[in-house]
Order: structure tokens, then sequence, then C-alpha cells
């Protein structure tokens, strides 16, 4: 099966925020808890430069491995999901992940954390695909519709891209050759352990 | 007006896009693809920034974010990593070889020692050794530091040891309480190890009368019975571990309960580690203290269960203290006067 990834393209990211609004938007992501961020180095500066970052869906996940509770797992697609029935709010995931990509909302004992959540690939999870009881906790679930996640297809420029790894990387490669320049797949060595090469 | 102007706009695009012909126009198409940047105009994001060339500069990469919460501003923080490593690998080995090196050390030392016996038995004279404050603070700590240290355990051990036998609901169920009594109960514990320290820092520091204790074994190996006041050098060392390792871990403890008030994420990286670091150490202290105060010595329970021990236990291991002991009426538990003097 397809190994599913994120590719964040820097030189072409111009930090409109679709991506964040579309997926605010399509998983009724609750207040205070951002899936998607972009986040802006330099800005103001020459070289500004903007990359969107949720969860890159590691290989040998961090969060999964630190997990007092192991309520994640791995689909098929090299998605990695977690199950909130599980999940007692303790943060470590987040201790560990490079990307900050879990988010906790205030809702435990004095406004500390409560169950995880974090950004899904658009597949949902643990619950039986594509039912309400799916989309309360986990949002949509698109992978299961046969589609791709909702931030890559409203990316204005189609800086984000999302899809089976090779061939994103593909795509990739090939615009930097045209264009002559690229400053590589931002992340790809932290969660995939491997570079696109240009 | 619109429509014309929006007409001239798409002639002059079509205008732009079919003169922007590369230099080699004339050469086929496959070739044409893979020439670099065919203009030769330079790289328009040549100043920006490289992941690689940062992670050179700094230890994270981090920028300014849209969103009110400022740790999304990091991009990547690679010392996640290294926390990784140490939590899943370096802190269980370092847990399982403390307490599992304690309790093969606590067995080896009862299958050679025994049980340390009253030599002359008992007298029958009870002498007052804790009051009841002493004692509320000591029980409501210790059963406070059972049940954190369980509980401790659990998030460090419980998935591999113990998740695979009662299975993920009912485990993290377990877990999930265990989270909110760990929470809770930290406070009690923290209050408690304050107060035994103001209760009995005097009678702890260190003086001339424990190095003599320490050259004898403390009677622990070898024979004899080194005279020791109210606390010997064993008891003192107790006092400072609980004091010193009980009180970062519930500092660490508070840190991690207000995650982020004050500290970055390796600040709290930081505190998680030092607190199951100092988790681990002291259970296996406090089994050594379990183990002595109970099954290891004879009479010393009921200087903390009721308060009282027994004449000759005194004189035995804490014979300087004994001179000046209170005896109690054994049946009303009323004061009676200082104990007389061993007929020695």
């Amino acid at each position: 099966m397809a190994r599913v990834k994120f590719l964040c393209d820097a030189d072409r990211c111009i930090d409109c925020n679709a991506c964040v609004t579309a997926c605010k938007n399509e998983n009724e992501v609750p207040w205070g808890i951002n899936r998607r961020r972009v986040v802006t180095i330099n800005d103001g500066k020459p070289g500004e430069r903007s990359v969107s970052m949720a969860c890159m869906h590691c290989t040998d996940a961090p969060c999964a491995a630190v997990c007092p509770v192991d309520c994640f797992y791995t689909t098929g697609d090299a998605v990695v999901l977690h199950s909130k029935d599980l999940c007692i709010g303790c943060g470590y995931c987040f201790y560990a992940c490079p990307f900050g990509a879990p988010q906790y909302p205030k809702t435990g004992n004095f406004g500390s954390r409560g169950k995880m959540d974090k950004c899904t690939y658009c597949s949902g999870g643990p619950e039986p695909d594509l039912t309400d009881a799916e989309f309360e906790k986990y949002g949509s679930n698109r992978m299961a519709e046969g589609k791709l996640p909702l931030c890559a297809e409203m990316c204005s420029t189609k800086a984000l891209l999302a899809g089976d790894g090779e061939i994103i990387e593909q795509i990739y490669r090939e615009r930097v050759r045209t264009r002559g320049y690229g400053s590589g797949a931002w992340g790809w060595k932290t969660a995939y352990k491997e570079t696109v090469s240009t | 007006m619109r429509f014309g102007f929006a007409a001239i706009m798409l002639a002059f695009a079509a205008f732009v896009v079919s003169s922007a012909s590369p230099a080699h126009a004339d050469e086929p198409k496959v070739l044409q693809q893979s020439v670099k940047n065919p203009d030769a105009s330079s790289n328009p994001t040549a100043s920006s920034v490289s992941e690689d060339k940062l992670f050179k500069e700094l230890d994270r990469i981090a920028g300014r974010i849209s969103i009110p919460d400022s740790k999304a501003g990091t991009l990547i923080q690679p010392e996640g990593r290294e926390w990784r490593k140490l939590h899943q690998y370096v802190a269980p080995l370092f847990g399982a070889i403390v307490i599992l090196g304690m309790l093969a050390a606590l067995a080896l030392f009862y299958s050679i020692r025994g049980r340390i016996r009253v030599e002359k038995g008992f007298s029958g004279i009870n002498v007052l050794r804790f009051t009841s404050f002493e004692r509320f603070v000591h029980w409501m700590t210790a059963v406070c530091f059972v049940i954190l240290g369980l509980t401790g355990l659990n998030i460090v051990f419980g998935r591999p040891l113990l998740l695979p036998l009662v299975g993920p609901d009912a485990f993290s169920t377990l877990t999930q309480y265990g989270k909110y009594a760990h929470n809770y109960l930290g406070a009690p514990f923290a209050l408690g190890i304050a107060i035994m320290f103001f209760m009995w820092v005097w009678q702890n520091l260190p003086s001339p009368i424990d190095w003599q204790w320490i050259k004898q074994g403390g009677g622990f190996i070898g024979k004899g019975r080194p005279p020791a006041k109210r606390f010997n050098f064993g008891q003192k060392t107790i006092f400072w571990s609980v004091v010193l390792i009980g009180g970062a871990i519930s500092v660490t403890g508070f840190v991690l309960l207000f995650p982020f008030w004050g500290t970055t994420i390796w600040g709290m990286q930081l505190a998680q580690l030092v607190h199951s670091a100092g988790g681990l150490l002291l259970f296996a202290v406090i089994l050594a203290h379990i183990y002595i105060g109970s099954l290891g010595m004879e009479g010393a329970f009921s200087a903390m269960g009721s308060g009282t021990v027994d004449l000759n236990w005194a004189r035995e291991h804490h014979s300087i203290w004994a001179k000046r002991a209170t005896v109690v009426d054994n049946d009303s538990g009323k004061p009676l006067g200082t104990a007389p003097l061993p007929a020695e």
C-alpha cells in the first residue's frame, strides 16, 4: 500500500493560512486546538520563509514510542493515529514530538490537559469509518472516501503536497529541477529519516 | 469598460507567456526541461534560510505564527529525540537496576543476618519514641508515597509489564485513575516532606557519633551495638534522602502539573526526567526503610505504630537517647518519668 507523507514546499508557501482554515473547518477542530499551523521564519527580513506544519506521520513515531498507555497505531497507509478512549492526557507525546503536533484541550481539572488531538491525515480514528462517532472525536475521514487531506487540496500555491510519498517526492523533484532551486523537504529527515534528492 | 480592460490584460498576458521563451528555444523539448532555470536569473530565495543551516546555528527552528499559542512557533524541536531516548531506555534501565538491586540486596541480607533481635529480650517497659503528630505526618507522607510510587511505576513500566496482562481498556482506565491519584496526592506528600524537614532537621545533623556508628557497620555487620542518639547514621541517611530527593520530586512534580508556566519544552522534558529518576531512586531507598522498620528489626515498628518502643530495644539501638527517654504507662500511655539507668 502507499506510504503517505506531507511535503511543504517552503519556496512556494505564502503564509496565506488556507491550509489552517481548511483543516479547522473540515474537522470542526475545537477552540484552542490548532492541528495545522504556518510558521514564518525571519518574518519581515530578507529571506523570509514560511512552512506549513501539522503532524508529519513519522516513520518510527516518537509519540507512539513514549505513550504510557500505548494509544497510538499506524494504519496501512502509514498514517499515525491514536485512540482518544485510551488517551490519559499525560502530555508525553508533545514532549517527544519534534514538530509539536499533539494538542490538548484545557478540559481537565484546574484546566489541565484533556485528551490529545492532532492531525489525522484526514483519516479519522479507530471508530468505524465515516460514522458520526468518528467525526465527533477525530474529524472527517477523507481517506476512507478516497480523497486526500483537505489542507493540501486547498493550498493556494500547491506548496503543501499530500499523498503517496514517492509521488509527491517526484513532483517536488521536478519542480526543483525546473525552477533551479529548492530548500529541500522541510522536516523529512526528522520524520522519515530521508531527504529528497534533487 | 471592465470587459475591455480584461481583454487587454488577457492579451498582454498571452503576449508575455508566449514571449517568455527560453534562450535555447530551438532545442528539442526533452533537453529544455532539464536545463536549470534557463533565464539564468538568480534564485529568488537564495537569501532564505534552509533547514540544515538553521540546525547548525540553533538547537531548534522557530518563527512567527498567527495563532495565540506561542509554543506553536517552534517548527522543529530535535531535543524531543533526546528526551525519548532517555525516557524510554535510560530511565527504565536505571529504575530496574536500583529497585531490583535493592530487593536482591535486602533478600541477601535477610538470608545471611536474619531478623535483628533484641538481645536481652523485651523488658515490658515502654518508652515514648514518636509523638502522635510525628506519627501522623509520617504516615500521611508514607501512604501518599506508596500510592504515588506505584502509580509512577505504572507510568514507567506499566506499558510493557501490565498492559499485556489486563488489556488496553482496563489498563487505560487504571492508568487514568492512577494519574488523578498521582496528581492529587502529590500535594499532601510535598507538605509532609516539608513538615518532616522542619520537625527533625536538628536531630539529623551529622555528629561525631555517626562516624563511630559507621565504623562498627551500624551493628548490621559484625558484632556490637554502636551508641546512637535519637537518630543513628542510617536513619539520617534516610532523612536526607527523603528530604532532598523527595523535595526534588515535589518541585519537578509541580512543574509538571502546571506545564509551560514559565518553562520551555526543554524545561518540561528536564523536569520529567528528574522527576522519574528521583522517584525510582527514592522508591528503592524506601524499600530498605520499609524492610528495616518491619521485617528487618524486631521491635522497630512500634516506634511508628504506637509511638513507643521497648526499653531494652532503645538501650541496644539508641543507647544515648534511651538514657533520657520518657517511660510511659503500658495501659494508659501516660508518661511516668525518665527511664531508669541500665543495670551495668
